[in-house]
Order: C-alpha cells, then structure tokens, then sequence
C-alpha cells in the first residue's frame, strides 16, 4: 500500500522531481532570500505531505554524503594498522598530512588523486594535518584518535566542524601545539570551552567565527584558560558596543576596554 | 430669517449625502463612508475566509483545544519524557497515521514543570550501568539532533551545549568509591579521567583542594544546555508528526475490572484502562478518551495519576498496597554574581558536601544549589525560595571550595521540583502488575532531563515491540518496588 502510495505520490510531483534537485542548490547556497520558486516549493510542503517527504529525503540525502565521508575506515585500520588508515583517511577527505620524522607532506593533486606511499611506512606517526575545506566531522575523527603525537590540525573553513568535534579534540591533549578554527560557522562558546583538555596549546586562531557575540571577551577568556597559548584572529575590541558620534568612540573605546579588562 | 438660513443649510447638505444627515461636514462623511467601506470589505473578507474549507469556523459551539474522543496512546505529562516517548512512538511507526498518539499537559506556560527549572545538566558520571547508558545514548542524539529533529522550513535546533564537563570532587572517605564508578564508567564507554589534587590544583588553580582525596573529571559527552530547545525541539518535531496536544488535566480514569489470583491464593483487582478523564482548563466540562495505552510521564504529579488508579490504597499487605512512590521535592537554584570567578574553563563541579555550581554565560555569572538533608525537605505546596538556605548552608561551603566566592552577590533564585523516587532515587520504567496497559516513565530524581532521549526511546520500544532493544533497563521495573529490592546510585546530587 505504501509502495502504490509512494508511486501516486511520484506521478502527482513528477514535475517536482528535477524542481527538487534545482530546490536542493538552491537551499545549499544558502541564500538568506530564497528564490521565489523554492519559497513556492516550501509553501506547497505546508499542503501536500508528498512534497513535505520530498524535500525531507532531499535532507537526508545531502546529509548522507556527509555520512559517506566520516565513515570509519575499519578495514584499513584492522588490516594495515592506525597509522596507515588515518594517513589515508586524510587524504580521501582531500586533506594533506606530514609524518614526525619526515619533512614532506603527502598531499592529493587538484583532481583528488594521491601517491600511495604512505603505505611504505606504517610505523610512522602523523605530525601535522590540514584538513581545511574538507567535510570532516566528529565521527570522522575516530579515524585519527590514535595519532597521540598529532601537533598541528588546521580546521580552516570546514563546514561540519561544530562544538561535539572540539569536545572530542581531549584526545590530543598531550600533544597539540596548534590549532586553526578560522572560518569554522558552527562553532560557539560552548565548544570552546571544551578546548581548556589540551593543556599543550599554543597557538589557537580563532577569526572568522560568526556565531560568537563577544569575540574579544571570548578571546579574553581563553588566554586566562589556556596560560600558554596564544590566541590570534580576534582583536580585543570585537564585540563591544559601539556608540553613534566618532569623538565619543574613542573615548568610548578606551573607556569601555578598561572597564572590560578590570571587570576579569 | 438668519434662523431659516441656518436651518435650510443642513437641509441643503443632507440633500448631497442623504445616508449620512446626521454627521458634521461633507468632507467628513466621504471619509467615513469609505472608512467603513473598507472595514466592511475586511469583514466581508474574514466572512469569505471562515466560510472557505480549512477554517476551524463550525456553526455548533465546540469548546477549542479538547482532545479527540479516540486515541492509541495517551501520554500523561507534557515534559520533556513525555514528548520524547511521544517523538519515538511515531517514528517507530514509520506509517504516517498509524498510531494515534495524545500528548496532555495541564499547564500551558509549563511554570512549575521540572523540565524548563532545571540546571541542564548532563553527565555519564554514575555507578549504575544503566544510568551511564541512558546519559550516552542522549549524548549521541544530541550530537545528531538535526538529524533526528530537523523540520523541513523550520530553523535547525540550537541546544547552546556548553562542553565543560562535569567535575566530581570526593573525599578520604568515598575515593574508592569513585575509583569502582570511574572503572564502570570506563567500561562502558564514557570518557572520564581521574585526577589526583596537585593535578586539580594545576589545572584550577581557582580552587582550593583541601580535603579532596580524587576528582573525576568528564572529558566529552558532558557539559549543559538549554532543556527549553530541547522540549520545544521533541514537541516541534512531533507535532509535525501527527502528534495531538491537549492543554488539560487528567482528573480519572475509567476502568474494566478483572480478578487474577496469585499463587498464594490472594485475589487481586486488575484493571484495565479504558477511558482517560482530561478536564479543561478553568472549566468543570472534561472529555473521556478512548484509548489503549497509558504512560505515566507527569513528573511531580505521578504519585497523584497513579494514586486515581487505587495504586497504593489497598490493604497494606497485598500488590495494591504499594503506592508508587515518587512525590516532589524542592529544590532551590540561586544565579550568583562574581566578577573574580573562575573563567571558561568552569565545569560542573559538585563538592563531596552536596554543593555545586557552573558558570552561566560569560559575564561572571554562575549558578549554585545543594541538594537539602532528607530531614530538612522544604515544603512543596508552592514554588518559593528560600534565601536563608543560600545563606546558611551554600554560601560557607562554595566559598570554602572557591575562595573567589566569598565576594559575590546573589541575583536571583528560582525554585523547581525533582519527580523524587524516595525508595532508590532511580527512574521507574515499565508496567504496573495490576494496570497491564499503564506505562510508568518517572522517578528519575533529577535525571530526567539528561535521560529522557533514550527513556523515550526504551518506553516505546516497550509498548510497539514489547521488549528492550537498545538499552536493557529491566533493573528499572517497578516490581524491584514490590520486592522491596532497592537499586541505589551512588552519585546523586
């Protein structure tokens, strides 16, 4: 009954089919005024549960291709060992990574394709990653728990990186010396207070972090958090609440950045 | 003869507007005229519009907001258990109107519900194996709530989880105590680590660690949020689902009687719900419900839903004399100002004396309580807070563990209520032996925020499929009750 269900459905939006990829780059432009026909596709999802299920398999279907990528790498991890696996993992993901000991990085060329040397040396442990771009999100990072000698990660724009990602960054804790968030739009306070594990920081960049209301009060509080690390990306100034005449702003500014630094 | 003149003037003037004699001047009546034209033309339009299929205009005067006559499940308790059984019932049933299910709250604003007064928490840091499940399980479906909750045109669901974890602090005494859990814990899955006090020391050095033998730190999966997202999330997502909401309270239920002898020869009453009596607010005029299951998700009020059933008012001896016993405890919360207090690396931390505290925001504001003693339980018949204990049992213990907190200023305090299991302090979870179709999903102590992902998933899987599948929580079954059995947490707060 479902199955002839599913078919009138598809026979009724059959029109809607090719409007329903059109409708899915559309929505991930994500385009604060959608286009009048995605607007009129969402008005007719309040009518029709057919086009409501419509454009819910569309989500799913876009998340599943995140799905795809932060998939865990079993048989490479069981059949050729950690090291081996996470170096591939990375380089799936487009990704680059250097090994400790060793002074050039593996990187995949503009078409995705990459050397499989790693594989020569599965003893070696990876040193510094750049996953910047890439889809990698807290599952994803299961692949990489074991590289206990990691120091450097660069998370520069990466879409899916939210807070549960920073959260399970305690495994680095003994060994991260840098750490780029630039650009990351899902991450918020919460997450970075999750980042007071990795007592070895010492560099942290955080520009470019749209949800967060303060920055340089945040900036702040994570200089006090984590003594040794330094904190860049964020000027201490960002987020305070600036007046409308410019000879009261100075002022204003100087005012304001000392009550705020007495205040802690 | 100026008198005529007068006279024939309005005369003159009603001749050019004759509907409208009685107004002043000409240009005042073309203005009110078209003023009315259009409020007619809207009234007109409004007309049009409740006359039109669609519109919940009906000519026979039906009060709003009652509840269908007929419905598979009937939830008792809007709160955040109650909504995430109803979120799990329908997506088990993946068929859109195949189980109809009722959702009945009796506040609206939700002021007295545990769900939105409480601190938020979530922890995996218990002795019990079942308990650690359930904290992980709602971790995981919080990490993926837009998976789970997103509704297609809404906004995507924001907790604001903070990852600060949980820090438990523990004494000479119960150190070992907090070994045995961090090895459970372990093994279960949670991430924790241990911490010895220099180490503590080191890491906080905003706090003074004298008497604490070992503290156990939560390293993921643990921290605070909103618990107003997450009900408004379950109950969006559900609702989009063909859940019905009703806004009444349930005064009885109807019942058909049966008798059952047990082994010993006792006869006992089973009775079997029928009818779910759900009056309107402010009103003595009530809908019978039809249905076929029940789940006691009321919080507080449990003890009162199940007490309409006779559980609890036999004789003393026998099954029906057992009441359930969950009643609401007080608890108070107090917001405290201090603007030398530790930063952002506050976690939840509760002293090995009951007190606790976590930061709230980033503005030097944080948030306190103790659990009172068990001789000293306030007084339950209204919500209001009482400084004095701030006073005399908090405030002496916070600033012996955070010398920082000797200057500080208290700027608000808000009082709600734990569904307080006082046989074990653990949730009670499954079916009555003399109700075989009422479910309980309560007692949870304060857990049950943090909880109520996978409860709400245990409790459906127990009705759709009549069995645990993801958690087993058999040691949850109210008959540890009827054997006196008590299952006890060492970790409460």
């Amino acid at each position: 009954m479902a199955a002839s269900l599913l078919s009138q459905a598809m026979k009724r939006c059959s029109a809607h089919t090719c409007a329903a990829v059109a409708v899915r780059r559309a929505l991930s432009s994500g385009a604060a005024t959608p286009s009048v026909f995605t607007r009129f596709l969402l008005k007719l999802s309040h009518y029709f549960y057919d086009v409501e299920n419509i454009l819910d398999w569309n989500n799913w279907l876009r998340s599943q291709a995140v799905v795809r990528k932060n998939r865990l790498f079993g048989y490479a991890q069981k059949n050729f060992g950690n090291n081996v696996a996470a170096a591939y993992y990375i380089l799936t993901l487009r990704g680059s990574f250097r090994f400790a000991g060793q002074s050039e990085w593996f990187r995949p060329d503009s078409r995705g394709r990459f050397s499989y040397d790693f594989m020569n040396t599965p003893d070696a442990q990876i040193e510094e990653v750049d996953l910047s771009g890439t889809l990698i999100n807290h599952n994803g990072l299961e692949n990489l728990v074991k590289q206990n000698k990691l120091q450097t990660l660069s998370l520069r724009g990466c879409p899916e990186v939210d807070d549960w990602f920073l959260a399970c960054l305690h495994v680095f804790g003994e060994s991260l010396v840098e750490l780029d968030l630039s650009h990351c739009t899902r991450i918020t306070v919460g997450g970075l207070a999750a980042l007071q594990n990795l007592r070895k920081l010492e560099r942290l960049h955080i520009s470019g972090l749209p949800r967060l209301q303060n920055p340089g009060l945040v900036r702040i509080l994570l200089e006090e958090m984590l003594p040794h690390c330094q904190v860049t990306g964020v000027e201490y100034e960002q987020g305070l609440i600036q007046p409308d005449s410019p000879e009261q702003t100075e002022d204003h500014h100087e005012a304001s950045t000392h009550t705020g630094l007495r205040q802690l | 003869m100026w008198r005529k003149l007068f006279t024939s003037v309005p005369a003159f003037r009603a001749l050019k507007a004759p509907c409208r004699s009685f107004k002043s001047s000409s240009r005042g009546a073309e203005k009110d005229f078209f003023k009315d034209l259009d409020a007619q033309l809207r009234a007109f339009r409004d007309k049009a519009a409740a006359a039109m299929p669609g519109s919940d205009w009906s000519p026979i005067d039906l009060t709003p907001g009652l509840p269908p006559e007929r419905a598979d499940v009937v939830i008792v308790g809007g709160g955040v258990v109650g909504w995430s059984v109803a979120y799990w019932l329908k997506m088990k049933a993946r068929v859109r109107d195949g189980l109809r299910v009722l959702v009945v709250e009796k506040d609206p604003t939700y002021s007295q519900a545990s769900t939105v007064l409480s601190c938020g928490g979530i922890r995996q840091q218990f002795s019990l194996k079942e308990n650690i499940l359930l904290s992980l399980f709602s971790a995981h479906f919080m990490k993926n709530i837009n998976n789970h909750l997103r509704v297609v045109n809404e906004d995507p669901v924001d907790l604001q989880f903070n990852h600060s974890g949980y820090l438990f602090l523990a004494s000479e005494k119960s150190a070992h105590i907090m070994e045995e859990n961090y090895r459970t814990q372990r093994y279960v899955g949670a991430k924790v680590a241990l911490l010895s006090p220099s180490q503590l020391k080191e890491r906080f050095p905003w706090m003074n660690t004298e008497g604490v033998a070992l503290a156990s730190l939560g390293l993921e999966n643990e921290g605070w949020f909103d618990p107003w997202s997450l009900l408004n999330a379950l109950r969006r997502k559900a609702v989009s689902m063909g859940v019905y909401q009703c806004f009444g309270e349930v005064t009885g239920f109807k019942c058909a009687a049966n008798l059952a002898e047990t082994r010993d020869g006792e006869i006992l009453n089973v009775q079997r719900i029928k009818y779910v009596n759900v009056r309107m607010p402010n009103s003595l005029e009530y809908q019978p419900v039809e249905c076929a299951v029940v789940v006691n998700a009321a919080g507080a009020n449990s003890g009162k839903i199940a007490s309409m059933l006779g559980i609890g008012l036999g004789p003393k001896e026998s099954v029906s004399g057992v009441p359930l016993p969950v009643e609401p405890r007080k608890r108070f919360v107090y917001v405290v100002h201090c603007p030398d207090g530790p930063g952002l690396d506050t976690p939840f931390l509760i002293d090995y004396t009951g007190v606790y505290c976590r930061r709230e925001g980033l503005g030097g504001n944080y948030i306190t309580g103790m659990s009172p003693e068990e001789t000293e339980e306030p007084d339950i018949s209204n919500l209001d807070v009482d400084h004095e204990f701030f006073q005399e049992k908090v405030w002496h213990r916070l600033a012996h563990r955070i010398p920082a907190f000797e200057q500080l200023k208290v700027s608000s305090a808000w009082a709600g209520f734990y569904d307080y299991n006082t046989f074990d302090q653990n949730g009670i979870i499954g079916l009555h032996p003399l109700v075989p179709n009422m479910y309980f999903a309560t007692g949870f102590s304060g857990h049950g925020l943090q909880q109520s992902p996978a409860v709400g998933l245990a409790v459906a899987e127990l009705i759709l499929h009549g069995g645990y599948k993801t958690i087993d929580l058999s040691a949850f079954d109210f008959t540890r009750i009827l054997q006196q059995e008590p299952i006890l947490e060492s970790n409460i707060v």
